[in-house]
């Protein structure tokens, strides 16, 4: 908002190497700033209303935050010896990861399928992807034991027949597969034209390696829980079923998470977006669109057949086969049937409703497996505020790095000056 | 062009058969039947002769040297703590505690004894992925606080609740689970603390093999006294602890619906595709790809002979 303010008064966001009127290339430190002064910069930081928001969870966030480092998590917790993991991971790990599938997704359609005409917003789904997973990483440290140790599962002890042991040499592999995905629009931003060239002489491999990682841990998350047969309620846990759901929702949670995040950039950061991008992108939504609702059907019909398969039916007529059928009908039939009548009608803004549908759709699916069906023969547990705060905080960040480099990069725009 | 295409082909096999070869290292671990040590140990508890006495809380309470505990050995009120909908369990400060059941038809009040069960198949050693945990030749479950990340996958995958950890701790923090008194007792040949203490005879130290013939004389000699059945001798892949009862084993705090299969079981659906992924995708998609961009490349060599 503050932005638009600047650039009706004239300024000009930086898309080049070079200042325009004077040919003197712009310095990193200027790139930085935005091109704008110190000044300027506060005051259109200031009169975003977003960042009074973020100074508030901050305010109470932050000092939480140091807590948990400082207390223990005994402090942010429960304790809970029968919830060992809480919102950390059931938020951090389990709606997070699902919800960044869109690097590995949009990174096929384009440089597998040679799909070009996606190529406008392959850098978004790329950045969402990688920055998901980094922050699925943090959450991670937030809620390990002795986060100090995260390499021991490398290079110290190895445990290789566990699913933990695949889902840590996966996301640390994909990670980086995910920055050198991501090195081209930084080398454009930074003038390094080699690492490009690098970068694109293998994207293919980096592609092809994106989508193994990715199919492997994506189901892992789900075969985690095939440890707990008894723990998860039967009708969200299916031993053979378990990866292949997980696997299969992560398509259209990666997609639909890639049409709220460009609907938002879109909204609220239009000063950033080229003409490529804008123009694109109804139709692009609805490509994505057409995705959601394939992997939408497939995950439907593979959610019953597990029901069919593990012959759960005498569970759906309990509360819990209530609380099921309204995950079902809320999170897959209704983002499906809506996805559907959007790409019939060619009503882009239909398929951004869904896709919102689809991402809560998915977050509950998640909680549900993790936290609210956990231990359903139990009591049910109820995470302490503190952890709440922490998961706010975090999330938070994630949103403010996002942005600053969404300001920065060449993700909605194309640079210019390159070739 | 075409040739660029063929070694960014050749660079994506590379990148997926380095990572085959990990994960296929993974998938020959997790196969094979493993058929426990012969000679691993184990206790028998009777519940029909336990008094609820807690001398072996005491004496595990000592062994261990765990802190002091809130209400004193000798204070029976613990029996009626109820905590979250719960009778006590396990904890970071007590790695067995005795809980009292009020069973209908029956005159006097049962126990029941908590502990590590001590896996033939251990759950939280195959869900660890730093190793933690190991099975030793004479049955107990040892786990390694040096190495633990705490990530507390095994006390995800323990289908007894058995594992705690030291949540209130900042620095180390730790899980903390019986470990049938290995370090001083048994891998001397002696039985724990437990089942020293025990003034009734109720904890049978053995080998398991034994227990599970003494078991069965208890049950054959005593009619009537036993419900025929030996918890631990089949679930999740069989115990070292085994359980005795006159009472059903559900109505005093058993789960009698975890089957018999060890709970790695029911992961290996999952530990078997991904072998098959690692290996089938890269040609797989590389395929999609040349069938894809086929139209492109050819439009580019005619372009090029022009």
């Amino acid at each position: 908002m503050a932005m638009k303010r600047l650039i009706a008064d004239g300024h000009v966001p930086i898309a080049s190497y070079y200042k325009d009127e004077t040919q003197t290339q712009w310095l990193v430190k200027e790139k930085l700033w935005l091109g704008l002064t110190p000044k300027q910069y506060f005051t259109q930081f200031f009169r975003n209303p977003f960042n009074w928001i973020l100074i508030a969870i901050y305010s109470v966030g932050i000092p939480v935050t140091v807590g948990r480092f400082l207390f223990g998590l005994g402090w942010v917790t429960h304790s809970s010896y029968d919830y060992p993991w809480g919102l950390f991971l059931g938020w951090g790990l389990f709606v997070m990861v699902p919800l960044s599938a869109s690097g590995f997704m949009l990174g096929t359609t384009v440089e597998v399928f040679g799909r070009k005409d996606f190529k406008p917003i392959e850098r978004l789904a790329l950045l969402n992807g990688l920055l998901g997973y980094f922050f699925a990483v943090i959450f991670l440290q937030v809620d390990l034991g002795q986060p100090w140790r995260l390499i021991y599962p490398m290079f110290v002890s190895l445990g290789p027949a566990a699913v933990l042991f695949l889902v840590a040499w996966h996301v640390a592999t994909y990670l980086s597969v995910q920055v050198a995905e991501l090195v081209p629009a930084l080398a454009e931003w930074l003038n390094w034209p080699s690492a490009k060239k690098y970068i694109k002489s293998m994207v293919l491999g980096l592609t092809i390696a994106g989508i193994i990682l990715s199919t492997l841990h994506q189901g892992a998350l789900g075969a985690l829980f095939t440890y707990a047969p008894g723990k998860v309620h039967p009708l969200w846990y299916s031993s053979p079923f378990q990866w292949f759901h997980f696997f299969c929702s992560s398509i259209f949670a990666g997609l639909s998470m890639l049409i709220v995040v460009s609907t938002l950039c879109k909204k609220f950061m239009s000063w950033r977006c080229d003409r490529n991008f804008l123009d694109n992108l109804d139709r692009q939504t609805l490509g994505l669109a057409k995705g959601c609702a394939l992997a939408l059907i497939t995950y439907f019909i593979i959610k019953i057949l597990a029901v069919a398969h593990d012959n759960d039916w005498k569970y759906l007529f309990t509360d819990w086969g209530l609380w099921f059928t309204f995950e079902i009908v809320a999170g897959t039939i209704v983002p499906l049937v809506l996805y559907t009548m959007a790409v019939r009608n060619q009503n882009a803004s239909l398929a951004r409703f869904s896709a919102f549908i689809a991402v809560m759709g998915i977050a509950l699916n998640r909680l549900n497996t993790a936290l609210i069906t956990f231990n359903w023969q139990l009591y049910q547990e109820i995470p302490h505020w503190r952890e709440l705060v922490i998961v706010f905080t975090v999330y938070a960040t994630y949103i403010v790095t996002y942005r600053f480099i969404l300001y920065r990069l060449p993700i909605l725009y194309t640079w210019k000056g390159d070739k | 062009m075409k040739k660029m295409n063929r070694r960014s082909l050749l660079k994506g096999g590379l990148a997926g058969g380095v990572i085959g070869a990990l994960g296929l290292g993974k998938k020959a671990e997790a196969a094979g039947t493993f058929e426990g040590y012969p000679d691993r140990m184990g206790v028998l508890v009777d519940l029909t002769r336990c008094i609820g006495c807690r001398s072996c809380e005491a004496a595990c309470n000592k062994e261990q040297k765990l802190p002091a505990p809130d209400k004193p050995f000798d204070d029976f009120s613990v029996f009626d703590e109820i905590h979250l909908g719960q009778k006590r369990r396990p904890t970071e400060k007590a790695y067995t505690i005795v809980n009292r059941y009020d069973v209908e038809g029956q005159d006097k009040p049962v126990y029941r004894k908590i502990q590590c069960n001590h896996c033939n198949e251990p759950a939280c050693l195959s869900s660890c992925f730093v190793n933690a945990y190991t099975k030793t030749p004479e049955g107990a479950v040892m786990y390694d606080p040096k190495v633990c990340v705490g990530c507390r996958t095994c006390m995800i995958a323990c289908p007894f609740y058995v594992p705690a950890y030291s949540y209130s701790s900042v620095l180390n923090p730790v899980v903390k689970k019986c470990i049938m008194c290995y370090d001083t007792r048994l891998k001397f040949g002696r039985r724990p603390a437990c089942a020293e203490a025990c003034p009734r005879e109720t904890l049978t130290f053995g080998k398991r093999e034994d227990l599970i013939y003494y078991a069965r004389q208890r049950i054959k000699l005593n009619p009537g006294k036993y419900v025929n059945h030996i918890y631990g001798e089949k679930e999740v892949g069989g115990t070292s602890w085994l359980y005795l009862s006159g009472v059903p084993f559900e109505e005093v705090g058993f789960d009698t619906h975890l089957g018999n299969q060890p709970i790695l079981n029911y992961v290996k659906e999952f530990l078997t595709i991904v072998p098959m992924v690692l290996t089938i995708w890269p040609a797989l998609f590389a395929g999609f790809h040349l069938l894809a961009t086929r139209k492109e490349n050819k439009n580019k060599e005619s372009e090029s002979q022009k």
